[in-house]
């Protein structure tokens, strides 16, 4: 295999991930941004919070990883747990 | 014409591969869902109404509506789809099966009465079991005999609810059934094992992982959606259904984040999918009852797209541990792509087809005042996208390099894939076609700068999350394992359970014998050692002695019988 790996792929390169790493946040920086130069539709009392969804986004997604991670010590088993 | 039902067309379809062969058979294999779709086109319109009697009962056979029809089309679609993706393969049981699997579909959409229904429900049971077994190892038949059990539980259900529902109403139409009474309840749990309701959902997650890999694209199409059409045909508007989809949209996917199979971790996430199309037909208003419709029909595309992806990677690697993934980007770029496409649909990206149906439910829980439940779909949201928009790519094809250098998924794999890819873009972007399909009139619109900026805010923030948790190394690393889930009841718990019921009865014989044959012979060396012992007959004699006896006594009273009393 080792004499094939010459080629260099896209994300082997790191400046490509740091460029991608940068496009995220700025995309991320713009639509905070944008939440307060359009005006959007209220339906719901929490929606009135600024940037509510980013917000909501990132918490949920953090909470759910670490929710999971704590299910994982009571759920996990090895591999073969049912042939055994 | 419109007298024929397209299922028919698919049954006539699977005799004739069995007699045919080679390309012959290919050509039966992708003609039969095109012909079908055209059948439905052309000739089967709404308000059909077609009836047979069997003693004495009057069963409906075809019955047609814009919810039928809508998933008729569904039906004929992914079965094309799926069929080109596995045309590689050349196991005629799959073939035939998949043919008699997407038949029934049809069938079951099509019923117009509950044991039509149950006919068909029954036959999507045992031909979708052929793609669990095909995969030949031990552990899949395992598998498929739990789901086949399931299933035919699920028919079981079906079918007593039938009966009960025809004793108290004379009637077996298939129409709105409600949670009245008895049938009402027992045909609403043969519906609910089928769309894997909570605690009722193992057999999904145990048995779609380990079909095949074209075989869990035909899976995924079927079975949980045919579920999904009864329910939105017996049971909309029941609120009950707003809790269990909420709890389904919900409780996978901390599964679905901790999984390492990918394959699984897709299970878990069409269960949260179904959510979504539970709680719009518990919600029951025109708007939710058709975005709990169209996200069927955008689902079977791209959760179709997802497992195509995944089934592609299975077919080259051998595996779907995300563990052992990575890197595969570099040798398979078209198939990255094309997941990451579905992946997008999944997560509801404006553009992509998840977005224009998801939204419908999430609107209407809005306006039916629903709001702490809609937080936590918008929860479930977020998860979609942080389990299945990104994990499955992220893992399989990115991530750290694996040194796998697996060939590019085969043509006929490439051209399903990415039929199924320009369907959920077209559908994303040209919502209109599939909205003028739906069965209730709705004016619905997704695309507005608020729905589109709050979403875009809720999954590009989910990704700077996973970025940020990677980073922080607090992301869960994929690693070898299983997970205990509610087939952890009767995998482990019942087959522990009665092997202790059975050393116990045995335990319980053992002191049973000993406590109860003591005091016997106890009694019994008392009366030897006592003075009526000695006489002949008290002594113990075998039974045949005791026989003997009788008979003498017997015979005494016969000639008696005859020479004294004469």
């Amino acid at each position: 295999m080792p004499e094939k790996e010459q080629k260099e792929y896209f994300f082997d390169k790191p400046e490509n991930v740091k460029w991608t790493m940068r496009g995220l946040y700025i995309t991320c920086i713009l639509l905070v941004a944008a939440d307060f130069i359009i005006h959007r539709h209220i339906g719901l009392p929490w929606e009135k919070i600024p940037a509510f969804y980013a917000i909501y986004g990132f918490v949920a997604c953090v909470v759910l990883v670490v929710i999971a991670k704590e299910i994982r010590k009571i759920v996990m088993r090895k591999e073969n747990y049912y042939d055994e | 014409m419109s007298e024929l039902p397209p299922f028919v067309l698919y049954f006539i379809a699977a005799f004739l591969v069995m007699a045919s062969r080679g390309t012959v058979r290919k050509i039966i294999l992708l003609a039969t869902p095109v012909i079908a779709a055209l059948h439905i086109w052309l000739n089967v319109d709404t308000g059909i109404q077609l009836t047979y009697s069997i003693l004495n009962y009057e069963l409906t056979y075809m019955r047609t509506d814009k919810l039928s029809l809508l998933f008729a089309y569904l039906f004929c679609l992914a079965s094309f789809i799926s069929t080109i993706f596995a045309l590689h393969e050349k196991d005629a049981r799959q073939e035939i099966a998949g043919l008699v699997y997407a038949g029934s579909a049809l069938g079951a959409v099509f019923a117009g009465d509950l044991i039509t229904l149950f006919i068909f429900w029954e036959l999507l049971a045992i031909s979708s079991v052929v793609f669990i077994w095909a995969r030949g190892t031990e552990r899949a038949i395992d598998a498929g005999m739990r789901y086949l059990i399931f299933q035919v539980m699920s028919g079981v259900f079906l079918l007593a609810g039938a009966l009960v529902h025809y004793h108290a109403t004379g009637s077996l139409a298939f129409d709105h059934i409600g949670l009245q009474g008895l049938a009402g309840w027992l045909i609403f749990i043969a519906f609910g094992i089928k769309s894997a309701f909570p605690f009722l959902h193992g057999w999904l997650t145990d048995g779609y992982p380990e079909a095949t890999a074209t075989g869990t694209v035909f899976l995924s199409a079927f079975t949980t959606k045919v579920a999904v059409y009864a329910l939105a045909r017996g049971f909309a508007g029941e609120e009950i259904l707003v809790y269990i989809g909420v709890t389904m949209a919900c409780f996978p996917i901390f599964y679905a984040v901790i999984e390492n199979d990918l394959r699984k971790v897709l299970a878990y996430s069409l269960i949260n999918q179904v959510g979504f199309m539970v709680t719009g037909i518990g919600i029951g208003t025109a708007l939710a009852m058709n975005g709990a419709v169209a996200h069927a029909f955008s689902d079977v595309i791209f959760k179709g797209l997802l497992f195509m992806t995944m089934g592609a990677v299975l077919y080259r690697v051998g595996h779907t541990n995300g563990s052992n993934l990575g890197g595969l980007y570099k040798s398979m770029p078209k198939t990255t792509v094309l997941c990451i496409v579905g992946a997008l649909s999944i997560s509801a990206f404006p553009l992509f087809s998840g977005f224009v149906s998801k939204s419908m439910v999430m609107t209407a829980l809005m306006l039916e005042d629903y709001s702490y439940l809609w937080l936590l779909m918008l929860f479930a949201s977020a998860g979609v996208f942080h389990h299945a928009g990104i994990k499955i790519p992220y893992f399989a094809f990115f991530a750290h390099d694996s040194g796998l250098r697996p060939r590019e998924a085969p043509v006929n794999m490439l051209v399903a894939m990415g039929l199924a890819a320009a369907l959920c873009i077209f559908i994303g972007v040209q919502p209109q076609y599939l909205y003028s399909l739906l069965p209730w009139e709705v004016d619905y619109w997704p695309y507005d700068t608020s729905h589109v900026l709050t979403q875009l805010q809720l999954l590009f923030f989910s990704a700077l999350a996973f970025v940020w948790l990677n980073k922080r190394g607090l992301y869960p690393p994929e690693l070898h394992s299983v997970n205990l889930d509610t087939e952890w009841i009767y995998r482990k718990v019942l087959p522990a359970g009665v092997h202790r019921g059975l050393i116990f009865l045995s335990n319980a014989r053992q002191s049973v014998m000993t406590t109860a044959i003591a005091p016997m012979h106890s009694i019994r060396n008392t009366f030897s050692q006592s003075s009526i012992a000695k006489y002949h007959l008290s002594e113990s004699w075998p039974t045949g002695s005791m026989v003997l006896w009788i008979s003498i006594i017997l015979v005494a009273y016969l000639l008696l019988d005859i020479f004294v009393y004469e």
